[in-house]
């Protein structure tokens, strides 16, 4: 059985020396590499392709006119490019979104985490993540038709039919299931030992989530928070389908307006031709709603980090 | 850190053993059944001179100077966290897979240095078999299992032949025979051990490392795997990490004694102490440590 | 008369229902389950809306015809079925092998501590957030444009493949971690590479995980109009993609532009083809949950 020993009979050479190199192996490894550099790849090319026209904007358009001034008219014969209508639509909607999500995101997360029996669970769960997946056209679809016409319109009669009200409902149940699955990680990545403590001194479940649980995952509820703001932010579909495509600088959630990701989504939809300033300024708005979202989102994941490490 | 040696199989530390039972000298002349050997190894296979292995800058094991006899079974014997399995670990090249694991001195098989740099590792773990603590048989089918090996190394046999042939050897045959396709998880313990060390034969190694390989069996399913080691100690040689002294006593043919060092920081380095025919180790040690480890008065 | 225990302070039986706050306790229960109930409410009432609206036009039709504007009465969504289906073909096609490889790369080979490691994850962290509508910016910019792809089934392929990426990638990240380690010591030890080992033994491991990191990624990918919106696909489409730089329309697209139209018959198409949409990725969805439930491995 031993071969070994007669292949080293031959003197001088090492028997376990490389006869070949592996060549298999190396190229493998670098198309393995490869693979994984598509996400640094991607991430550059956003960059990039924001950045440029951006750049070409802002030397057309000075960036004080863009950010300070507050008519945005692109595609009239004298257009103006003050950006703040669309950053107010953004807040108006987003702020009800979030009006909505973050207490019954917070709600919901509490009541699966400590209140919920095992088998309720089982079944509760999965309806909040169907709910996560339901297609963001659909929520947009459902606001137009639905909410507008048979809950909104009989209390508000004179609304417009496309209104920020509605959009921002609608997408605020639509984030629910992310407040609401990431405020759960943080809550259940407390100690059994924190809990169990604070119930052997004869808390109630509500004194025990409210003052234990609740402050001992915080940072990674206020990750939940920031991150479902992020997606509000972020959100196209609902908000290009049920709140209009008018640039509006109003509060008045019962008016339609246009946010920075309808403008993008409209003007992108459009016939412009590459160069033309309209053209650049998608990639401006677009720029703009990237920092914004990139910091919210640096943000959050700063905070996971934060809570996953003190209870590792 | 004493996590990190035993990081690469089984984060489970080893079961203690029922005979270190403080009460005086142990009598281990009644279970010592490997044969004598001369005080010198006579056929080397491994001949280790002042080898050292860092985790990074921590010394897991000092200074360790042994050759290891052809078809011989040796035993590493010695209390837990003092570099036996890391040592054994470096004769199969399997510690180049923590991060920052680096063997210093030289450990040479046959004459030649297993770390030298032209030294291709896929094929040192070819000829160096290794069994593990928790039997681990792929999610595959028996015949699968013992035909992977021949498989990924480019070995020209017939199969079916071969897969018997190691499955007779590694005394499994007539348990399986009827159903090869059966999964390996359908297996006992014991039996997936053997399977494992089918498996390891199947590659036609010289040399098997065993670290702990019946740790997690019964005494049954043991004495089987150790009656095991004596059959193909005619044909392989054998190296044993174990914690059971009595396993040693009745196996080996050579035993080596390792302890821990605990510096000042409270840090624990392994170290040789003493090495010989397993015979006299266990009955006239020349070091009192040794001597107190086999009457159990520690450990 | 011996001593006895001092008697509580209370002469009647020992109470132990307390005073509490139960009316609180009670109210806040309820109101924490209401918090949950208003978000299955209106998925439900979404739910039975779509169903009630669409349901005249949930017929054959839906699918054997073409969109029209002309005649709302015959109008299917054909167009956007095969559409949808040939945009995720491609964007399976881009995403899948990229995806696991780089998965492969980050847990097999990669080294933990690398800065490049490092910041290939914090990159893909990053990814998952950005929001949709930017990705087709991207694609319009690079796919679109500066390569010519134009706006074709190609173009949306490669950009939702860039969107859904990251999701495949920590799928199977996941996936390839639960594999337990022994199963890889064992494969080399063998004298595998680490390629063999990775491609015999880990990946076919792990592939219920990755299965379902695909169905997951992939109804994401269906379910995506926004960075469609500016690649073209919102032009009015009443043909079959003819190849993968054909024009093309998906059904979340095709949802959109009845939306869009005032006329009543159009929202009733509308309905009819999300009610289409969602039992679809029902469906994908429970063949990922069929998966994982049948494949619980017993390491």
């Amino acid at each position: 059985m031993s071969t070994a020993l007669a292949e080293s009979a031959a003197g001088g050479l090492n028997p376990l020396r490389q006869t070949k190199p592996r060549y298999g192996e190396k190229v493998i490894r670098g198309i393995l590499f490869a693979a994984a550099a598509v996400s640094i790849f991607t991430t550059f090319g956003i960059i990039v392709s924001l950045l440029i026209p951006s750049v070409e904007f802002f030397t057309e358009i000075p960036v004080t006119e863009f950010l300070f001034t507050t008519t945005w008219t692109p595609l009239f014969a004298n257009p103006q490019y003050g950006v703040l209508p669309l950053i107010m639509g953004t807040m108006v909607i987003t702020v009800i979104a979030i009006a909505i999500a973050i207490p019954l995101g917070l709600g919901s997360a509490i009541y699966l985490s400590e209140y919920a029996k095992p088998k309720a669970r089982k079944v509760l769960k999965p309806t909040l993540e169907v709910l996560a997946g339901i297609p963001t056209v659909v929520f947009g679809f459902f606001a137009l038709e639905f909410i507008t016409e048979f809950v909104l319109k009989p209390i508000f009669p004179g609304i417009q039919v496309f209104n920020a009200l509605s959009a921002g409902i609608v997408m605020g149940i639509m984030i629910i299931p992310t407040i609401a699955s990431l405020s759960e990680d943080a809550m259940s990545a407390v100690p059994a030992g924190l809990r169990d403590g604070a119930y052997a001194l004869g808390a109630t479940k509500r004194q025990v989530a409210l003052r234990v649980i609740v402050p001992a995952a915080l940072s990674g509820i206020v990750a939940a928070f920031v991150l479902g703001i992020s997606r509000a932010i972020g959100e196209t579909m609902i908000v290009t389908v049920a709140a209009g495509l008018q640039p509006n600088m109003t509060l008045n959630p019962l008016e339609g307006m246009q946010t920075m990701t309808s403008y993008i989504a409209a003007a992108g939809a459009g016939d412009v031709s590459t160069g033309s300033i309209e053209y650049k300024s998608i990639f401006a708005v677009g720029m703009l709603l990237f920092i914004i979202t990139f910091f919210m989102n640096l943000i959050s994941i700063r905070l996971v980090r934060k809570y996953r490490q003190a209870y590792q | 850190m004493s996590e990190t040696m035993s990081e690469i199989h089984d984060p489970q530390p080893p079961q203690s053993t029922s005979d270190l039972n403080n009460t005086g000298r142990m009598d281990v002349s009644a279970v010592l059944e490997g044969a004598e050997v001369p005080e010198a190894v006579s056929n080397i296979v491994f001949d280790l001179a002042n080898v050292q292995v860092y985790y990074g800058d921590f010394q897991a094991v000092r200074d360790v100077t042994m050759q290891i006899g052809r078809n011989e079974i040796t035993a590493f014997i010695g209390p837990s966290g003092c570099g036996k399995s890391t040592l054994l670990r470096s004769f199969n090249r399997m510690n180049d897979l923590i991060p920052g694991a680096r063997v210093e001195g030289l450990l040479a098989y046959h004459g030649f240095n297993i770390y030298a740099p032209d030294v291709d590792p896929i094929e040192v773990r070819r000829r160096i078999g290794m069994v593990f603590q928790k039997p681990n048989v792929f999610p595959k089918s028996i015949y699968e299992n013992v035909a992977y090996g021949p498989k990924v190394n480019g070995m020209k046999v017939n199969m079916d032949d071969l897969v018997e042939e190691c499955l007779t050897k590694a005394a499994l045959w007539d348990e399986v025979k009827d159903d090869l396709k059966k999964s390996a998880y359908a297996l006992s313990g014991g039996q997936q051990q053997r399977l494992v060390i089918a498996r390891c034969i199947a590659v036609k190694p010289e040399v098997i490392l065993m670290d702990e390989p019946c740790a997690s069996l019964d005494p049954i399913a043991t004495a089987k795997i150790e009656d095991l080691m004596k059959e193909l100690a005619k044909d392989y040689t054998i190296v044993i990490v174990t914690h059971n002294m009595q396993q040693a006593a009745r196996v080996s043919e050579r035993t080596a004694f390792f302890t821990a060092d605990v510096d000042a920081n409270g840090v624990r380095h392994g170290r040789l102490v003493e090495y010989g025919p397993t015979r006299r180790i266990f009955t006239a040690p020349h070091d009192p440590r040794t001597e107190d480890y086999i009457s159990g008065r520690f450990g | 008369m011996t001593t006895t225990l001092s008697s509580p302070a209370s002469s009647s039986p020992i109470d132990l229902e307390g005073k509490g706050q139960p009316f609180v306790d009670k109210t806040f229960r309820w109101i924490l389950f209401l918090c949950l109930a208003v978000g299955i409410i209106f998925l439900a009432i979404l739910l039975t809306y779509v169903t009630i609206k669409g349901w005249p036009r949930l017929t054959p039709t839906l699918w054997e015809n073409m969109p029209s504007l002309r005649r709302p009465a015959t109008a299917g969504a054909q167009s956007a079925i095969t559409g949808t289906l040939w945009v995720i073909g491609f964007t399976a096609l881009f995403a899948l092998p990229v995806g696991f490889l780089g998965a492969v790369y980050m847990e097999e080979y990669a080294n933990p501590t690398s800065r490049f490691t490092r910041f290939v994850e914090v990159n893909i962290q990053n990814l998952a957030a950005v929001p949709s509508i930017v990705y087709g910016i991207l694609g319009l910019a690079i796919f679109a444009r500066a390569l010519s792809l134009g706006q074709s089934v190609i173009t949306a392929g490669l950009t939702l493949a860039l969107l859904v990426l990251p999701v495949i990638i920590v799928s199977t990240r996941e996936a390839l971690r639960a594999v337990p380690q022994n199963i890889r010591h064992g494969s080399l030890a063998l004298g595998a590479t680490l390629w063999q080992t990775t491609w015999r033994q880990t990946m076919p491991a792990a592939v219920p995980g990755m299965a379902t990191g695909t169905i997951l990624a992939l109804s994401r990918a269906i379910g995506e109009a926004a960075p469609l919106l500016l690649l073209g696909a919102v032009t009015f489409i009443s043909f079959n993609p003819t190849g993968p730089f054909s024009a093309y329309t998906t059904l979340p697209i095709q949802i959109f532009n009845w939306t869009k139209e005032s006329r009543e018959e159009f929202q009733v198409l509308a309905s009819a083809t999300i009610v289409l949409l969602l039992v679809i990725l029902l469906a994908m969805n429970a063949v990922a949950i069929l998966i994982r439930n049948r494949t619980q491995k017993r390491w």
